[in-house]
């Protein structure tokens, strides 16, 4: 097996996340592992799934071909998905797809020649609040249109690595499978990227603005008992 | 990349600013909330405290008290299903739902983004009061942002003594493993998401037996959202009345309601349960302009869509269902007079038909009929017989598929057939231009 140590640690600790006798519940992210060594999910890895967790390669097969997020084949350094589905289509997300699909001469699932960037329409991100919405490595790009998405891939063939919206600065899609087997993000700067946008806080800063508040509580009350009183009086 | 496109909106009426409940989303505009310190000095695990004060017991007719229904869109009562676990002494296992993907639903990623120790913190709570030793979050593949800030939480709260052994001095032990999917809608239906988490495909299982009793590793197990969990020390805190005092009858408490679409500004609004389309389109600035309100769906692309006729129908559980449509997930996808129903439908089926797990053949084989139904339809070369084809197949998934995703894509067929036939009828009568050329779809 020509895996390097420091996955099949990273294996075993994965298997110790689980119950014993329940290592089955480890594919999963072992999938994400092996992919974040090979880029995809190839006969190699399976095998190596296979090997950790005794099971059959038809078993782990029957499961990596399940799951969108495991790549057939090698996948380029930044996966971008473009959110196709209604309430993207209906505000400019086939529009954005379209553009990025005849700027870089690929279409869904495919990868430049330079294997740099590859391409997908992707099913709705829960991102709507911020159609049209694109992600790179699943960080969030949002509120995009032709010119912003095809400047974006421009920069990424260029080695830069855009800022996004909301999400990490960005990783490889091979750094982030690491992240994705359930490893901690080891960039200090990973965890702190932006969680709030425009659309996230509009409810919040609006009732903050106007000074809307829920209403005030006793957190010292009893619980059981404030019920039991109120019920009583109602009587 | 967001882009000023908006003038600043009008600022709403009072009352309908009155609306807004920040309760779950309140911790959102303190800059890192999401660390143990912040959140900390926020309430944080002030409600874990007392909880633990409380039997297991006391706490589940607490829940039921409370009114508390669950936020993943079915609505059911969480002191009942925390009820339904077997209190015998055997493994249990809390599962959470954060497998977020219904087409418009975006509430819990910002949630698990913002505030993530407040699901860690419900998860312990609950926890205790199944008397479950485990708990799994199962966080949609995607959401890495979502998942790498709960991570975090994990250790730090563990580090505290919020997580492990003998939580804050009780005897009580938890551990909890933050689970990343792989990318599949399917796995959001809790018994799908049960078998992805033992590691294989994510197919729904036959009921009974239910979780409550076989669940994961056929132990009993509690499945809840991700929202639902947050809400729980909010609740703890404030109390039963406190959270019934916000909603409606039979409808407790707040709602995160998330607006996209045609309106001014799209996002998350959290207001008390039974707020109007209308209310919170008031609260977004309005509808863009030259957009007027046509259709949108309550909770969700499953839930069916209703019309400019119901903005006025109070989002609760109960006015939405007697309205013809379910509250799901309060994902408000707005749409306007420029906007095609049967193109939205024939989108939502084109997703309905690629996440359909190939267990049963009424959605396999339902869905990717309909999307090419639709696709004649839309290329101008469908006839009248094509509507009782779609109101057949529906008829043949509702109800006899394996899992609710069947059921589901039926909502906006049947709901878009019955308001806006005559889109489709434009359509085939040739008075609407075609979507498509016929020749890029194929002949059928």
């Amino acid at each position: 097996m020509s895996y390097p140590e420091k996955i099949h640690e990273q294996a075993r600790e994965v298997i110790a996340r689980y119950p014993e006798g329940r290592s089955r519940s480890a594919l999963l992210p072992l999938l994400h592992l092996v992919q974040s060594h090979d880029g995809c999910v190839n006969d190699e890895g399976i095998a190596f799934c296979a090997e950790a967790l005794g099971l059959t390669k038809a078993q782990v097969q029957a499961v990596s071909t399940f799951y969108t997020m495991y790549k057939r084949e090698p996948a380029g350094d930044w996966l971008v998905s473009v959110c196709t589905n209604t309430l993207c289509h209906a505000k400019g997300g086939q529009r954005v797809y379209d553009a990025l699909a005849e700027d870089l001469g690929v279409g869904h699932d495919e990868t430049t020649p330079d294997g740099t960037v590859t391409l997908e329409h992707a099913e709705c991100l829960a991102a709507c609040d911020y159609a049209p919405v694109v992600t790179v490595n699943y960080e969030f790009f949002d509120n995009m249109d032709e010119t912003e998405a095809i400047d974006l891939v421009r920069q990424l063939r260029e080695g830069k690595r855009p800022i996004p919206s909301r999400g990490a600065p960005l990783c490889t899609l091979r750094e982030m499978s690491v992240q994705l087997a359930g490893f901690a993000d080891e960039r200090e700067a990973g965890l702190e990227g932006n969680a709030g946008g425009d659309a996230t806080l509009a409810g919040a800063r609006l009732a903050a603005e106007a000074g809307v508040t829920a209403p005030a509580f006793d957190a010292a009350a009893p619980l059981i008992a404030e019920a039991a009183k109120d019920k009583e009086e109602a009587k | 990349m967001s882009r000023v496109t908006v003038p600043g909106p009008r600022r709403p009426r009072e009352d309908v600013l009155d609306k807004l409940k920040p309760v779950v989303t309140k911790r959102w505009l303190s800059p890192g909330a999401w660390k143990l310190d912040v959140y900390e000095q926020l309430d944080g695990y002030q409600a874990l405290r007392k909880a633990l004060a409380y039997a297991p017991a006391d706490l589940i007719a607490f829940m039921t008290e409370s009114g508390h229904r669950g936020r993943g869109g079915a609505g059911f009562p969480v002191g009942m299903k925390w009820k339904f676990v077997p209190d015998d002494g055997n493994e249990h296992y809390l599962v959470v739902n954060a497998d977020e993907g219904e087409p418009g639903t975006c509430k819990d990623l910002p949630l698990m983004m913002n505030d993530p120790h407040s699901v860690i913190e419900g998860i312990v709570i609950a926890s205790y009061a199944i008397k479950a030793s485990r708990a799994y979050v199962y966080v949609r593949g995607e959401a890495v942002h979502a998942a790498r800030r709960l991570r975090s939480a994990v250790d730090e709260a563990k580090a505290a003594g919020y997580l492990g052994e003998d939580i804050l001095g009780s005897g009580f032990d938890l551990e909890v493993v933050i689970h990343s999917g792989a990318g599949a809608y399917i796995c959001g239906e809790e018994t799908a998401l049960l078998d992805s988490l033992e590691g294989m495909r994510g197919q729904p299982r036959l009921r009974p037996p239910f979780p409550a009793t076989h669940g994961l590793y056929q132990k009993p197990t509690c499945i809840n959202n991700v929202g639902t969990i947050a809400a729980v020390p909010h609740i703890v805190l404030g109390g039963a009345e406190w959270w019934k005092s916000i909603g409606s009858e039979n409808s407790a408490g707040t709602m995160i309601y998330s607006l996209s679409g045609r309106v001014k500004r799209p996002g998350q609004y959290e207001c008390s349960m039974g707020t109007t389309l209308k209310e919170l389109i008031e609260l977004a600035g309005g509808m863009e302009d030259g957009h007027e309100l046509r259709f949108f769906t309550p909770g969700g692309s499953s839930t069916p869509m209703l019309t400019a006729e119901h903005a006025d129908v109070p989002l609760d559980f109960d006015s939405v269902a007697k309205a013809g449509s379910i509250l799901g997930t309060t994902a408000l996808m707005i749409f306007s007079d420029q906007d095609c129903p049967v193109l939205a439908c024939w989108r939502w089926l084109k997703f309905y038909a690629h996440e359909s797990c190939g267990k049963c053949t009424p959605c396999r084989e339902g869905n990717y009929w309909m999307v090419r139904v639709y696709e004649r339809i839309l290329s101008g070369q469908g006839d009248l017989g094509d509507l009782k084809i779609l109101q057949d197949a529906c008829k043949n998934l509702l109800g006899r598929s394996f899992c609710g995703l069947g059921d589901g894509a039926t909502s906006c067929v049947t709901s878009s057939l019955k308001f806006f036939e005559q889109d489709y009828l434009d359509y085939i009568e040739g008075t609407k231009p075609p979507r498509f050329a016929a020749a890029a779809i194929g002949a059928h």
